[in-house]
């Protein structure tokens, strides 16, 4: 036993003097060392976004709740259409001084002597000035209820909105604040009797520009943004994808084509308010393109985006196995054969993710429709890319520089539409992603 | 073995990679349904000289080929001569197993559909029966021809690269080490299939293993840097070699 023993210690010790110092102690801290940075890289990064969303979503979820006051308006005849002339003048029903049913009716509702005027006229101005045309179309859609009494749910005034959600501070002297003691305690009277109520804000989703936040809304945002991301992807997608597989697959490899990978690199990186002046300059000033429209915009926005989809598409069709192709040109399948049967389906989860992106980005993008005009004040829904309209993150601008509580709480609201469209559009690239996925 | 008729025809074949030449006035006669293996070092141009005979080197950048190569007399680097034809003419397989990421039926189907060499699913089915069958594969992936190419092992994928190859009809396949990836099971499959494709098809085999060649060719050609050292009867290259680099490479000297 001993003597079987005795080699191995031999050996142990021997090899115990004559260790080298190969520094494992070192090489291992400098892996923990390293994963540290890039634990704390990723802290940080998280922390931020967390930072972010807090924020706009802190600010903005009142946005997605509107003020409402439910109250039996009186269409009365008196008011409406004294002389009896609905019949001859249909400009009659235009032009009625609707409020005026809003206030007798809030006058009766609060109990209020109708001779007080300064009261009066403070009660009324807790109700929207939006009532004018809401109770407009209620009119002129069904005359029949002229004389009669029915309950309609008007906007509250925003300050009363933001009051009633507890964002203005009443301790603050009443002179200074814009909603008075006796409008709060009328407010709240009317909450407790069930006819002043907080609901789904409905509004902000349908509604177009207004200088009164509680009828602001981002409807006609969102059709321009729908018009131009419609554009963008029916322009940028065939163009791009045509242009990488020439370049990619057929162009020769010589100095003009080194140029022109080296400009679309360059293209990428652009500002994209550079592309908003050409824009400016070719379709609108040089091709007569209306201003203001989803058309331009849209085709401004594919310039930019056409270098992004230009390059995922050919990084996705460089990544495809150079096998693949060798075996369909090995069976006798032309060039075109082999691209269109082989190499474009696999690269197609990598196109698709590039494009993806690229939309999303010019989803978000503001300054080159800054300089198209697109920062417009758009009431009415356009109905065709060819008329003026604005985009969501124009829109998000446009509030941005508005001083209104109201419209503080509506810019973040807006980026968290925007944002939710954002998530949407990359949940679609992962799931396209997964569907045209395959190994090989 | 000497009135087998030549299939293709190698003459002065020389290549060039840009400015470095790679293949040296080659003149190498393939003979019709007859296994020829080149062997050789690595680097030696092989491989290239394989390329040249499906004009695979058109896909290489800056690749130049002098020389002529006959295909039953048409030069097949004659402008009058279309690639695609050649290529549905002298089929290829790789050394990698590389079927398409689709199914079975579609890799196999996927040259005779683009050729138009068949055109009702009848005709499809039955192509893909027999080219499976003349691959050895058809028993073990008939109940699965919907499933796709690349869950099958590397010797079942590399034999339906095979079939893939064979389903166009080809005169002559071209493989490149088509076992160099493969265990010996699977190698001796693929070999054994070889032997039994020389009958319908001429064959050219790249190979680095000597036993190999001697195996499943009956000509073997030796490459050495560039230069077509010797071309015999692949007994006499084994046992008698003419060229005394011949012997040093079989006998494992170099290489």
């Amino acid at each position: 036993m001993t003597d079987l023993a005795s080699p191995a210690v031999m050996v142990s010790s021997r090899s115990a003097e004559n260790r080298r110092d190969i520094g494992i102690k070192r090489r291992y801290a400098a892996e923990r060392r390293f994963r540290a940075y890039g634990i704390s890289a990723i802290a940080i990064g998280l922390f931020f976004l967390a930072v972010l969303l807090w924020s706009v979503v802190s600010k903005g979820y009142t946005a997605f709740q509107q003020t409402t006051i439910t109250l039996p308006i009186e269409f009365s005849e008196k008011v409406i259409d004294p002389k009896n002339e609905r019949a001859t003048d249909p400009k009659r029903l235009q032009t009625v001084n609707y409020p005026v049913l809003v206030r007798d009716a809030l006058v009766k509702q609060l109990g209020i002597d109708p001779k007080k005027r300064p009261l009066v006229k403070q009660a009324s101005d807790m109700v929207s000035d939006s009532v004018r045309t809401q109770l407009r179309d209620i009119v002129v859609a069904d005359p029949s209820v002229i004389g009669k009494t029915i309950p309609v749910t008007l906007l509250a005034d925003a300050n009363i909105d933001s009051a009633f959600k507890g964002q203005i501070d009443l301790k603050v002297a009443e002179s200074k604040r814009k909603v008075k003691d006796q409008q709060v305690a009328w407010m709240n009277e009317l909450a407790e009797a069930g006819v002043l109520k907080k609901s789904f804000n409905t509004g902000i989703f349908s509604f177009g520009a207004s200088s009164r936040p509680e009828a602001a809304g981002v409807g006609v945002a969102l059709v321009g943004s729908a018009y131009m991301m419609l554009i963008v992807l029916v322009l940028s997608l065939p163009i791009g994808v045509a242009a990488s597989i020439y370049l990619e697959e057929f162009a020769p490899k010589n100095r003009l084509t080194d140029l022109i990978e080296v400009n679309i690199n360059n293209l990428a990186a652009v500002p994209s308010i550079v592309y908003g002046l050409l824009g400016l300059a070719v379709f609108v000033n040089f091709a007569g393109m209306p201003r203001s429209a989803a058309l331009v915009g849209g085709f401004v926005l594919t310039l930019m985006t056409l270098p992004t989809i230009i390059i995922a598409t050919r990084a996705a069709l460089k990544a495809v196995p150079p096998s693949i192709r060798s075996a369909a040109l090995g069976l006798g399948a032309s060039k075109m054969q082999t691209i269109f049967h082989h190499v474009l389906p696999l690269a197609m989860p990598g196109i698709l993710t590039g494009t993806i992106i690229g939309l999303a980005h010019a989803l978000g993008e503001t300054a080159p429709l800054l300089l198209i005009g697109m920062v417009a004040f758009v009431v009415d829904y356009p109905g065709s890319p060819l008329e003026p309209s604005t985009a969501l993150p124009v829109q998000i601008y446009m509030w941005a520089n508005e001083a209104e509580r109201a419209f503080v709480e509506r810019t973040s609201g807006a980026i968290i539409i925007l944002l939710i469209f954002l998530v949407f559009m990359n949940l679609g690239a992962i799931l396209l992603r997964r569907r045209f996925e395959r190994r090989w | 073995m000497n009135t087998v008729p030549y299939k293709m025809i190698g003459k002065d074949v020389s290549v060039y990679y840009g400015e470095k030449r790679a293949l040296f006035d080659v003149n190498l006669d393939i003979r019709e349904n007859t296994v020829t293996a080149l062997i050789g070092p690595s680097g030696c141009g092989k491989s290239t000289f394989l390329r040249t005979l499906n004009r695979m080197n058109d896909t290489i950048e800056n690749c130049r080929v002098t020389g002529k190569i006959t295909l039953d007399e048409d030069d097949i680097y004659d402008p009058s001569i279309d690639v695609v034809e050649l290529r549905a003419r002298v089929g290829m397989v790789f050394q990698k197993p590389n079927p398409f990421p689709k199914s079975i039926y579609e890799n196999v189907s996927y040259g005779p559909r683009i050729h138009g060499l068949a055109r009702t699913k009848a005709e499809f089915d039955e192509v893909v029966e027999t080219s499976l069958q003349k691959a050895g594969l058809w028993n073990e992936v008939k109940d699965r021809l919907h499933e796709p190419g690349t869950g099958l092992s590397g010797g079942q994928q590399q034999r339906l690269c095979i079939a893939r190859a064979v389903a166009v009809s080809p005169e002559v396949i071209l493989m490149d080490e088509p076992c160099s990836a493969l265990d010996p099971i699977a190698t001796a499959k693929v070999e054994e299939l070889i032997h039994e494709l020389r009958a319908n098809f001429t064959i050219v085999i790249v190979t680095h293993s000597m036993q190999q060649a001697a195996r499943v060719s009956q000509r073997t050609a030796m490459f050495h840097l560039g230069n077509l050292v010797e071309e015999n009867d692949t007994d006499k290259m084994f046992t008698n070699p003419d060229d005394q680099r011949t012997q040093d490479y079989i006998m494992g000297r170099f290489g």
